[in-house]
């Protein structure tokens, strides 16, 4: 039986620098996604949109971890590990609202962001689609001796699913060099994840079943997200195959726009709140001796950078719609006959 | 030339793209030690060695996924799965991930990959193991659908599709991989997209695929002989992407086609060029548009009962006579 560990902040362990950049992006995270809403009360986002908003500490912990050439890939709730990699807000909102300026010109939407140059491998929005394809890529990255990592996210729904559990067999017996990371926020869409597993923790009381170390840890400390993904990040570099990580954590919001999550207990949702990542990250700055003007500088240049995204996203014109013809093919076309 | 089988020219035509990039892969269910249940990839194994050939559990969602992830970060992995009907259990990541993907980035991500497999009737395997799958492929907009007829058009058609920098789904006919025919033993290859009239006549287009193509050519034989009809067989080799021009230079001189495909009767692909054709070409024809197909049924097993539902070359020629008297 392998020890389950259940990690705590070190405090000398993480630096200043590095502690102010996980602030700023858990923080850019947060602004970035709560414009993302109200411009859907504003109508000025269609579709539908899965906001990960009190999950933010996971995306920057290891957004932040990872090497710029490692690679992402995430799930239709996939904003924040997007944008951690180093895309634009405007082009992220710009997507969401189908402007020229979005960062698929409108031919993805909110699901399927991605940016290769930045390492962000896209954004999967069927469920567990994207777990063998991120260990594709830590195949490539291994017959090429890159030490690049691939790392992989999902939520706990995913963990009932085929391609997860084919996905980790086949990781392990290959050694790759993935990283699996379940965001467990307790509900698969509007059920609770216990109702429908087996198991009390979905990743990681399977992870035995494929040889693995079982690792829980609280996805709402950035900290400690941060200090699991290098271990994971570093384990994979040399090559000593893959982990998987299971990080609880909680969405303040719904399941996608259209569930206000009121199948929610109110005690539940308040006691997460409570321990929301970012306000306790915030006051945990400032026991460290950082200056609240040093946090506020963060806040305000943030505030301001939202602002300026959303206006620049909003005049944007939408795409000219000759660009639904184009990019089936590597050629550019989408012809299928001569 | 030498004389290989359909199933030597598979590691054939593998071999040559392997030798050539260092960045193809290969990997698939008991395709390295066992070299491939249906024994087309023999000797890879111990020519390229075991980090570009590699066997792989039973998952096929595992098998196709690592093959998209290799092929957007610079691989151009072939992965083999071992019936075609087996797509259905991975359809996800070939119809919503590989195909899609590259259209919903905006152009950012490529997918340079093989997905070979064994397609087909006629070896008695059931319903389960007999489809023929092609026309599935073929309504996804983002693959490209290949399925050779002879030994030669395996290796040539096989290093195309590895060459070409979009996903290919390569249907091997399982029937067919004891045929021999004369294989180019230097560099070949067959460029995609290119139908090629094997047969020449001037009273009827037939267009076939893969093992509908030996037996069109068998009807053709029939139907000269005993009826005096001159048929041009067609072998589309390519669904996607497709070779109108050919079929159209065909048709406009013969007035007349007929197709011929395993696919159940309803939306095969002879459909689909027969649209083509009655849209584009209406005013050309002679006589209507024939499709010559299996009926809307699973395929039975018996070899009795395989037989009477596949396409035949007698039913073939029936149609044809009908067509033309």
């Amino acid at each position: 039986m392998v020890a389950r560990k259940k990690a705590v902040a070190q405090e000398p362990g993480i630096d200043r620098a590095t502690r102010l950049k996980l602030y700023r992006t858990m923080y850019e995270c947060r602004v970035l996604e709560q414009r993302a809403y109200d411009l859907f009360m504003q109508n000025l986002v269609k579709g539908t949109s899965h906001l990960a908003l009190g999950q933010e500490a996971v995306a920057a912990g290891f957004g932040t971890a990872m090497r710029k050439d490692d690679y992402t890939f995430c799930t239709y709730r996939g904003h924040n590990h997007t944008y951690v990699r180093g895309v634009t807000m405007t082009s992220i909102l710009g997507e969401l609202m189908g402007r020229e300026c979005g960062l698929l010109r409108g031919k993805g939407g909110s699901m399927h962001l991605t940016s290769v140059e930045h390492g962000a491998m896209g954004s999967y929005a069927i469920i567990g689609a994207h777990l063998p394809v991120a260990a594709g890529a830590a195949w490539s990255a291994q017959y090429k001796g890159t030490g690049q990592v691939s790392v992989c996210f999902f939520g706990d729904g995913t963990t009932n699913i085929g391609a997860f559990h084919e996905a980790l067999n086949f990781a392990v017996i290959w050694k790759l060099p993935v990283v699996f990371v379940c965001e467990n926020n307790l509900y698969m869409e509007y059920t609770p994840i216990g109702e429908v597993t087996a198991v009390e923790n979905p990743a990681a009381d399977r992870a035995s079943a494929y040889g693995l170390e079982s690792i829980v840890i609280d996805g709402n400390d950035v900290d400690v997200v941060y200090e699991a993904a290098c271990a994971a990040l570093d384990k994979a570099r040399r090559g000593d195959g893959p982990a998987l990580i299971e990080a609880q954590t909680y969405r303040h919001g719904g399941h996608s726009r259209a569930d206000p999550g009121k199948y929610r207990p109110d005690e539940e949702l308040q006691a997460w709140l409570a321990r929301d990542p970012i306000p306790m990250y915030r006051q945990r700055l400032l026991d460290l001796g950082i200056s609240e003007a040093d946090v506020e500088a963060i806040e305000t240049e943030t505030d301001a950078t939202i602002d300026e995204a959303t206006e620049e996203a909003r005049n944007s014109p939408p795409p000219s719609v000759d660009i639904a013809h184009i990019d089936v093919w590597a050629d550019g076309s989408a012809s299928w006959r001569n | 030339m030498a004389q290989l089988t359909y199933r030597e020219a598979v590691a054939d035509g593998i071999a040559q793209e392997m030798r050539r990039d260092e960045n193809v892969v290969f990997l698939g269910e008991d395709v390295a030690a066992a070299g491939g249940v249906f024994k087309t990839t023999v000797g890879l194994l111990d020519e390229f060695g075991p980090d570009r050939v590699r066997d792989t559990p039973i998952s096929e969602q595992a098998i196709i996924g690592a093959a998209m992830g290799a092929s957007m970060t610079g691989l151009r992995p072939i992965a083999e799965i071992m019936f075609s009907d087996f797509f259905a259990v991975c359809w996800d990541l070939v119809a919503n991930q590989i195909a899609k993907t590259r259209y919903m980035t905006d152009g950012q991500c490529s997918f340079p990959l093989v997905l070979r497999s064994a397609n087909g009737g006629g070896s008695r395997f059931g319903a389960q193991h007999s489809q023929s799958v092609e026309n599935w492929a073929m309504a996804v907009p983002g693959l490209k659908v290949v399925a050779p007829s002879t030994p030669a058009d395996v290796k040539g058609l096989l290093a195309a599709s590895v060459r070409d920098p979009d996903p290919v789904m390569f249907f091997e006919q399982k029937s067919l991989y004891a045929i021999k025919g004369e294989v180019p033993e230097d560099e070949h290859v067959e460029p995609l997209g290119v139908a090629k009239v094997v047969r020449a006549g001037d009273d009827v287009t037939i267009a076939a695929l893969a093992a509908m193509v030996p037996r069109a050519l068998k009807a053709a034989e029939t139907l000269e002989s005993e009826h005096g009809v001159f048929a041009e067989v067609i072998d589309v080799r390519s669904l996607v992407p497709l070779d109108t021009k050919t079929l159209f230079d065909s048709v406009s001189r013969t007035g007349r086609m007929v197709t011929v495909e395993e696919n159940p009767r309803l939306c095969g692909w002879g459909a689909e060029l027969s649209s083509i054709v009655a849209e584009e070409l209406f005013w050309d024809l002679e006589g209507p548009i024939v499709r010559v197909t299996t009926p809307h049924i699973p395929l039975p097993s018996a070899d009795a009962l395989e037989d009477a539902v596949m396409p035949s070359a007698e039913g073939i020629v029936d149609s044809v006579a009908r067509l033309v008297d």
